[in-house]
């Protein structure tokens, strides 16, 4: 691990000297009084948002839609066979208890809500040797009011799924991640305690427009990260000893490359001074202890209202990827932290204990404590409020900003749920027909079945023969071999399919 | 020489038989998986029912396709099915496309490394071509951005095909029935009986004809679209595996297409007696990309033995076991590799990686195989059939 840190050590202490030389002059303070209003924060966030019609929805009012459908679940009994049995728009209700298995939701519109009993929670307990507690792929997935324990990889991880709300979850000690939810848009992760976690308590990757809001995240490596993600909004958690307390992050080598639009607002990031335990190789392991704020190669990071004190190494921290000096380079990711923007915060008490790394660095500029702010790049676009306040290396060429807050934008969530089907709105008979049927069919040519102008012929006016034949056949012709089941498409969509079967003439 | 010469002189015969033969019409009809819009054949698939984060292609279940290459017209597929498994693309007319692609063996050979023209095996294993469509780089080592530009290397590689551009053009214009096929298929570029084949239209073809092997019909993509029955009670029990935390398979091998696209350096060992390959550093100019190889997809992967970029994996089981052997246990003495971050220890079960295996298996899907032409316009046999036989190297990658 050493030689890593080391390198990283190496390269911040020469970028730190570097600006140490710059900055060795204390300037007198000068005392302004604003003479015009800023202009208020925009973004593409705020501008989306804005037009989805976020002014007059109440905040974060995305709900999962529920058919009425309720399933119990008691101690004793299984999540998964309720989830099987679930149709879209069901809520599974689980009552206190002990539950020892993985659950996953691969169906959309499921509210996975624990029943909570004086203060007792429905615990999912992974032993030491379950994976993961809940996985999911569906969109508009609610999971709620669960306590969740002793899994090896994440308490609850989401691969695509769009419109989910993760809250009010207690998550102890699962190994990897807490709380990620990757590649989906429209998310909220809200009200979960979470803690003894050897990567990152919560966890937004690939994601777009998530708000991680008002969490209680503590005792590991990184408390909140978000990675490779656009329009997202970390606001009023609670984030403590932790090795790292929010971070910003692009990951190289991951396939949607870019990291930008991000407030950090209002949160408290005091005294992450926990020993990094992270896996050896993995990014976060290359954390120096007392990290407040850290961003790493994401652009037009807003950090604003934050109460950020103790932290043993630096307050905040803006960086480029000598930082992930044990991951191979990504030609397509740009490596800089571009636009900055530090809005007023509360900083006190920052550095006073720097992790050996940091140490070194600061050592070439003849003083043992951290800054409040450090720019390791040097960067000339970005922009800091009331500069004088703080201890800052590497700030000598951020400007005035010319807005003082994102207060404006209450959410970068949407009001209401991504639609789940594609923009370009193909016909759905016309994708089965030559997606699937086209296997077997061509239109006037024998291929392994018989030819659509035949089909057409026997079925004139009959979709609903088609359809029904489709789902269950049987052998209807002594040269031809028996047609395979296509159960698999539910009776709607075979419907289309027959339909479009009928109609096309080529 | 000689080898050329003779060539020359079989296709003087035989072309002169074939002329006697009857003439091959193109097809006027798109593959399966294509509509036939304005004279294009345009892809359609179910996972055009959904959208994909950034529209980058990844995801989950319902997650929308990577952009894919698509457009050609029947004919232009057509002609590139029979160029495909025609022996006279080579300089020798001993190797098709098809010997190392075969249909048979999943668009890929059976080989460790494939055994180019000269008889002795290449550097590098050959992936399968299924879905190549979707795919935004080629080779191993990810240096080519086109198929147009990856059958380069294939068609004019000294120990590959062997073949010369001027030695492709002068065979294909001694063939009348490869003259009138592309006519049929760019009739705009053969207005005058004096028109020639040209170089372009070659590659277009072959281009248009790999573009349209298209497997996304596997039983994993009917529970994809929401049939939970597609798969059992074990494969599911595979896929939560795969897409686990623990085993992290789905990071890189993500769906739908199984890959991320991106190049990893996740130090598998060559064959044994075999040099280190140095994989992605060499094309990017990189050396943290040292051993960095594409992330192949792994649909059809059960078709596609042996594994890994030089076949060092005779099973499927073997590649996966690789993963939970320790991070960087097979980097040679000496070599200093920024092994990605998602290899670590998962301490995988011995049921879990046959779960994975069992996951793996429901990634198949031909059904949209084509069929071999049942002549080529050259007269020759096809040489793909013969071919592996002679160069069976499974294990180890090729001794030989």
């Amino acid at each position: 691990m050493n030689k890593l840190l080391i390198t990283v050590g190496a390269v911040v202490l020469l970028a730190g000297g570097y600006y140490f030389g710059q900055s060795n002059r204390p300037e007198p303070t000068i005392i302004k009084v604003p003479e015009a209003p800023k202009a208020e924060f925009s973004s593409e966030g705020a501008a989306e948002v804005a037009a989805a019609g976020s002014a007059t929805a109440s905040i974060r009012s995305l709900e999962t839609p529920t058919s009425g459908e309720v399933i119990i679940v008691k101690d004793g009994e299984s999540i998964q066979e309720a989830v099987k049995a679930a149709s879209p728009g069901a809520v599974i209700k689980v009552m206190p208890g002990t539950y020892k298995e993985t659950v996953y939701v691969d169906k959309d519109n499921i509210t996975l809500s624990g029943v909570i009993e004086e203060g007792n929670y429905p615990v999912m307990d992974g032993e030491g040797v379950r994976n993961d507690a809940v996985l999911y792929s569906g969109n508009g997935f609610t999971v709620e009011n669960l306590y969740i324990t002793k899994y090896k990889g994440n308490a609850i991880m989401g691969q695509a799924g769009n419109n989910y709300i993760i809250r009010n979850n207690i998550i102890v000690d699962t190994g990897v991640y807490g709380i990620f939810p990757q590649l989906g848009k429209n998310g909220i992760v809200s009200h979960n305690i979470i803690s003894g976690i050897e990567d990152a308590a919560i966890y937004v990757g690939m994601s777009d427009n998530v708000d991680v809001v008002f969490n209680e995240v503590y005792g590991s490596v990184a408390g909140i990260e978000i990675e490779n993600s656009r329009k997202a909004l970390v606001e009023g958690n609670y984030v403590y000893d932790n090795t790292g307390g929010i971070l910003a992050f692009i990951t190289p080598g991951l396939p949607i490359k870019s990291c930008g639009d991000v407030i950090i607002r209002n949160n408290f990031v005091v005294n992450n001074n926990h020993e990094n335990f992270a896996i050896p190789g993995s990014l976060v392991s290359n954390i120096p202890s007392g990290t407040g704020v850290l961003v790493m190669a994401c652009d037009d990071v807003v950090v604003e209202g934050n109460i950020i004190s103790g932290n043993d190494s630096v307050g905040i921290t803006f960086t480029d990827f000598t930082l992930a000096s044990n991951a191979a380079t990504d030609p397509d990711s740009d490596p800089y932290p571009n636009r900055p923007v530090i809005l007023n915060n509360i900083m006190q008490n920052n550095g006073n204990n720097p992790a050996p790394v940091v140490r070194a660095a600061l050592a070439a500029m003849m003083t043992t404590t951290g800054p409040d702010i450090v720019d390791t790049v040097g960067l000339d676009d970005g922009c800091i409020l009331n500069p004088e306040r703080f201890r800052t290396i590497g700030l000598g060429k951020y400007g005035e900003c010319d807005f003082s807050t994102t207060m404006n934008v209450a959410s970068y969530t949407l009001p209401e749920p991504v639609p789940p089907r594609s923009k370009e709105h193909m016909e759905t008979g016309k994708l089965v027909y030559y997606g699937v049927c086209a296997g077997c069919h061509a239109y006037n040519s024998r291929m392994i079945g018989p030819p659509t102008q035949i089909i057409q012929a026997l079925y004139m006016d009959n979709p609903e023969g088609i359809a029904a034949f489709a789902a269950n056949p049987d052998k209807k012709r002594p040269d031809y071999p028996e047609m395979p089941p296509q159960g698999h498409l539910d009776d709607e969509t075979l419907m289309a399919a027959a339909e479009y079967m009928l109609k096309i003439k080529k | 020489m000689m080898r050329s010469f003779s060539l020359a002189l079989l296709l003087i015969l035989i072309s002169t038989l074939a002329v006697a033969g009857e003439t091959v019409v193109l097809r006027e009809d798109c593959p399966p998986g294509f509509e036939l819009t304005r004279g294009h054949c345009e892809l359609r698939t179910l996972y055009q029912l959904y959208e994909s984060l950034q529209s980058a292609g990844v995801g989950g279940l319902k997650t929308g396709l990577p952009e894919h290459r698509d457009g050609f017209s029947p004919r232009e597929t057509d002609l590139g099915r029979y160029l495909f498994f025609d022996p006279v693309l080579s300089a020798d007319g001993s190797l098709s496309c098809a010997s190392c692609h075969d249909p048979n063996r999943g668009f890929a050979d059976g080989m460790g490394r494939s055994i180019g023209i000269t008889g002795a095996p290449v550097k590098r294993s050959a992936p399968t071509l299924w879905n190549v469509a979707f795919l935004n780089s080629f080779f191993w080592d990810g240096r080519a951005a086109s198929l147009e530009e990856q059958m380069l290397g294939r068609l004019y590689d000294p120990m590959e095909m062997g073949n010369t551009p001027e030695q492709l053009l002068a065979s294909l214009n001694d063939i009348p029935a490869y003259r009138a096929l592309f006519a049929q298929a760019f009739p705009a570029e053969f207005t005058n009986a004096a028109a020639d084949i040209q170089l372009h239209q070659i590659y277009r073809a072959l281009t248009a004809f790999q573009v349209s092997l298209v497997s996304l019909n596997s039983r994993y993509d009917q529970y994809a679209h929401g049939y939970a029955e597609a798969l059992t009670e074990n494969e599911k029990e595979g896929l939560n595996i795969f897409r686990s935390f623990v085993a992290r398979c789905a990071e890189c091998h993500t769906p739908p297409l199984f890959t991320n696209q991106q190049i990893a350096v996740i130090g598998t060992p060559e064959p044994e007696g075999l040099p280190f390959d140095p994989g992605a550093e060499v094309p990017l100019n990189e050396p943290t990309q040292r051993g960095g190889f594409k992330v192949p997809s792994l649909r059809n992967i059960e078709l596609t033995a042996p594994y890994m970029h030089s076949g060092r994996f005779e099973t499927l089981r073997d590649a996966a076991e690789f993963y939970t052997k320790g991070r960087g246990h097979a980097v040679p003495e000496g070599e200093d590799l920024m092994i990605h971050w998602h290899v670590w220890e998962p301490n995988l079960t011995d049921d879990e990686l046959d779960r994975l295996v069992d996951f793996m298996k429901t990634l198949t899907d031909e059904s949209f195989k084509p069929k071999m032409p049942e002549n080529l316009p050259s007269g020759l046999t096809p040489a793909h059939n013969t071919l592996a036989v002679a160069g069976d190297t499974r294990i180890g990658g090729g001794q030989q």
